[in-house]
């Protein structure tokens, strides 16, 4: 009874009593979702065009993030830094679309799997020796992000926005709307989602396979990017992000492996799901419930609807 | 011309049933295991049979477990670290709860709870497959690490949250603790590598075993052929779960003496995985090649730049291996997708045909 009234009724009637604490939770939700949401985006992008899981995505941002902080303490202005990052990620993805994926193509799905966490041992070694292994700060206020809080009065409380957090979906919403409009109105944004659509019937007219899977490392490597700017400014840059990119699979999982909206809404959900769940129901588990809630949402998820939310429905046949 | 096996003739079905039916195959096994029990006890230093046998063994078991599951069932997993955690703990409980029952059999019956944990998590496997069942299987993985972590009777409400391995004794000779030496901690996991591996590789070929290939290869077919996926798929989870639980008790209690919840993290199950993959998916030899590979090749190449003279940082010298590591992994990928089983199926018709090119 004593347990029941903990789950079911006590967190609540805390909701009721303190609405500013809850709005200020579903905010940090929030924001943490976008971010997720943007670590998938990179999955998403890789996935649908070549069908490779690329388990590197969340060595992709730190390594991104690093490359820039990296160039910057060399004395390279910040934005010059920023555009050499991104034409670093250009050459990574057309290094590994050489390397490693031409190789690979047409074998099993845990080979090429294999091959990104191969990927990921790889950029984590060579970031660390070139970089160095210690958390390092990002450069916010260099890159002209805004630092400042601001503090809304509501529900007669506070509510603390962070001005960064505030950038952070910003910039998120303005990149997923450039993905689109890249995706439905430019050449080479239809010849990806012909790849998507059916790899022989895309080479058929004239696509070539190997520059568009250039392009969506490229791609995913400039999310990458963004990502790890928003990520590094909140915490420091280090490779401990990694277990936060792992927590992009959940998200993965909820919205489907080819879904770019479904990215976007199960980042939000395991965003927003796993502050509530922590603050208002963790202290029955003894805290500390952040770091499996995503997953076992996931797991309960994925037995009532295997493709996620806005998969493709899987029709087998033997 | 040594590699043949004309005029070896099976007269019974018993003969023809063998595991090795080649008595070349045979002599090369008895000469392994000769070698693994005579030899390098005899002739290995304390250094290698500690760091580099015991482990070696104690991963190649794990290997197993994890093959029979992605290797013969074709369900990817990456939650085998959490798995032999759970052996790992319950080993010590057991040890704890019961203190006069031989410690083998503490070690041998640990596994049967990482089964049932193991089954648990295997339900999903039902409904789910591919990729996805591979990220359902890290909610096992962070799940069980939480777990291990907030429930302080696992580890006896000690202070440091570590579990340490108390003296053991198995007639009168100290198999665990720190007083145990390395060469016999060493027979203890060879004895049950050799026994548990045998078990395996006869449970692959009989009816079970053929049942988790059915529903690896195509698993709707299967299905129509009467095959039940709830029986293959949760006793593959099952045997699975327990190779990797003992193989867990036994990396506690036979190598590092005391450990943490940081020994069974992510890391492990994807070690794991690489000496499965680059073993071989689907073969028991490659398991250990693999482990072989995987785990021996970070030790070489950490001493590698003192043989050459060089003075490197350790932190420095930790980069570069991961670095190589990363590069070699895909390197084998590329190379020879099938693992290094295939390689040595390979190695071993073309020594048939030796010296010619064609038999």
């Amino acid at each position: 009874m004593e347990l029941l009234h903990e789950i079911f009724v006590a967190p609540f009637i805390l909701i009721g009593e303190l609405p500013d604490l809850f709005v200020q939770t579903i905010w940090e939700g929030f924001v943490a979702g976008i971010l997720y949401a943007l670590i998938a985006l990179g999955f998403v992008l890789i996935f649908k065009a070549s069908g490779v899981f690329n388990f590197a995505q969340g060595i992709m941002v730190v390594f991104a993030a690093l490359t820039l902080v990296g160039l910057h303490s060399l004395g390279i202005p910040a934005w010059i830094a920023l555009f050499m990052t991104i034409g670093v990620m250009a050459l990574l993805a057309i290094g590994i679309e050489r390397v490693v994926l031409r190789p690979l193509v047409g074998q099993h799905d845990a080979i090429l799997l294999m091959a990104t966490i191969g990927l990921t041992l790889f950029l984590k070694g060579a970031g660390e020796f070139v970089f160095g292994g210690e958390p390092k700060p990002m450069i916010t206020t260099e890159l002209g992000l805004p630092t400042g809080v601001t503090d809304l009065e509501m529900f007669g409380g506070l509510v603390s926005l962070q001005h960064l957090d505030i950038a952070a979906v910003v910039i998120a919403t303005i990149m997923v709307a450039a993905l689109a409009i890249f995706f439905s109105k430019t050449r080479i944004g239809r010849a990806l989602r012909a790849v998507a659509d059916d790899h022989q019937a895309a080479l058929s007219v004239g696509i070539s396979l190997n520059q568009i899977w250039a392009i969506v490392w490229f791609a995913a490597g400039v999310v990458a990017l963004v990502t790890g700017i928003m990520w590094g400014a909140r915490s420091d840059v280090s490779f401990a992000l990694e277990i936060i990119a792992l927590k992009a699979l959940a998200v993965l999982i909820l919205g489907g492996f080819t879904s770019i909206p479904g990215a976007i809404v199960g980042g939000l959900i395991i965003g927003i799901g796993e502050k509530v769940f922590e603050v208002y129901w963790g202290g029955l588990f003894g805290g500390g419930v952040e770091a499996w809630f995503a997953y076992m949402l996931a797991l309960i998820f994925l037995l009532f609807r295997p493709q996620g939310l806005f998969g493709e429905k899987i029709i087998e046949r033997v | 011309m040594f590699y043949r096996e004309a005029g070896q003739f099976k007269t019974n079905y018993k003969a023809d049933q063998a595991i090795f039916p080649i008595l070349q195959d045979r002599i090369g096994l008895g000469i392994i295991l000769l070698i693994a029990a005579i030899v390098l006890p005899l002739f290995g230093n304390d250094f290698f049979l500690n760091s580099i046998m015991i482990p070696f063994l104690i991963f190649s078991l794990a290997a197993i477990g994890l093959n029979i599951l992605t290797g013969y069932c074709g369900q990817l997993s990456l939650g085998t670290g959490a798995f032999m955690g759970v052996g790992a703990y319950s080993c010590y409980k057991l040890v704890t709860i019961f203190p006069d029952v031989n410690i083998l059999i503490h070690v041998l019956l640990s596994g049967f709870f990482a089964a049932a944990v193991g089954c648990v998590f295997g339900l999903p496997s039902l409904r789910i497959k591919g990729l996805y069942l591979a990220i359902t299987t890290l909610a096992a993985q962070f799940f069980l690490e939480w777990a291990f972590i907030r429930t302080a009777w696992l580890y006896n409400y000690n202070d440091s949250g570590a579990i340490e391995v108390p003296t053991k004794t198995f007639f009168g000779l100290a198999v665990t603790g720190a007083s145990a030496s390395p060469t016999t901690r060493y027979f203890v996991v060879l004895a049950i590598v050799v026994v548990l591996t045998w078990v395996a590789s006869n449970v692959i070929r009989g009816r079970i075993g053929r049942s988790w290939m059915m529903i690896r290869d195509m698993d709707i077919a299967a299905e129509l052929m009467g095959i039940k996926p709830f029986n293959a798929k949760l006793s593959a989870f099952a045997m699975s779960s327990y190779y990797c639980g003992v193989a867990g008790a036994l990396m506690v209690f036979m190598w590092l003496g005391a450990a943490e919840v940081e020994s069974f993290n992510i890391n492990v199950s994807f070690q794991i995985l690489f000496m499965v993959i680059i073993g071989g998916m689907g073969s028991l030899i490659g398991c250990f090649m693999g482990a072989a590979l995987i785990f021996i090749l970070p030790i070489t190449i950490r001493a590698a730049p003192e043989l050459f003279g060089l003075n490197i940082g350790a932190a420095t010298a930790e980069h570069i291996t991961q670095l190589i590591i990363g590069s070699l992994i895909i390197l084998f990928l590329i190379v020879e997708p099938h693992g290094l089983a295939r390689l040595w199926q390979i190695a071993k018709e073309k020594l048939r045909n030796w010296p010619f090119p064609y038999g």
